[in-house]
């Protein structure tokens, strides 16, 4: 499978709709730098992130979540992993598309 | 010099600056690089208006630590923007709502506008700039 990056705000930027749109059943998704604020409850894209967990696993980088002062408010079901955690995924996953 | 620009006890001109943060910090280097003009602009003695939208309000969310990923967390200096007598800070409603945040998330006290008393704002503005 692939591991899939989202860098970018979910209201500023496409990217992760589209990755959702695009990316296979049982793919793994970590959120990073200012791609976190889409882990968040409330928001008006939260549905869509909690519609694809019921067939992705959704990951955030936990530096970034903290960084952005919002560790109160991620979605429940969203790992939050650090930096080795990072390393871990790409090494698990045959490649990675990062979704610029 | 004109006879206007000699206004304000030789001080000069004093005009209506707003700024406009609509990015997220930390992804991009726009909300800082803002907050060192709007800085500026107040040492110009400006009558300064700082708008927050979009994700522009995330730079205000509080409890930020930016320890792990080894950047300046300049968050606290929106709490010395007073000092500057920068005390106008606005912030969007609409975009607070589609974020699930509220004034209370924010580390400054603000006040918060619709979309339509934003635009009346801005249109009572002389200089804009838009970071």
């Amino acid at each position: 499978m692939l591991l899939h990056t989202v860098n970018k705000s979910p209201f500023q930027h496409a990217a992760l709709g589209s990755c959702l749109r695009l990316s296979k059943d049982g793919s793994a998704i970590l959120l990073i730098e200012d791609g976190v604020y889409g882990a968040l409850k409330d928001t008006k894209i939260s549905a869509d992130i909690e519609n694809a967990m019921k067939t992705k696993k959704v990951y955030a980088l936990e530096p970034d979540i903290k960084a952005r002062g919002v560790q109160d408010r991620v979605l429940d079901g969203i790992t939050l992993i650090d930096y080795a955690g990072f390393v871990d995924l790409a090494a698990e996953n045959k490649a990675v598309e990062a979704w610029l | 010099m004109s006879e206007e620009m000699m206004e304000e006890g030789g001080g000069g001109v004093i005009k209506k600056f707003c700024y406009i943060n609509r990015k997220a910090p930390y992804g991009t280097i726009y909300a800082l690089e803002s907050l060192e003009v709007v800085l500026i602009g107040a040492a110009f003695e400006q009558d300064v208006s700082v708008v927050f939208a979009d994700d522009g309000i995330y730079q205000l969310t509080k409890g930020q630590d930016t320890a792990g990923i080894e950047m300046k967390n300049f968050s606290p200096t929106y709490r010395a923007l007073e000092m500057y007598d920068v005390e106008k800070l606005y912030v969007e409603k609409e975009s607070l709502e589609e974020r699930g945040m509220t004034a209370d998330d924010l580390i400054v006290p603000v006040e918060v506008l619709s979309s339509a008393q934003l635009q009346d704002l801005m249109e009572d503005q002389d200089v804009v700039l838009s970071f």
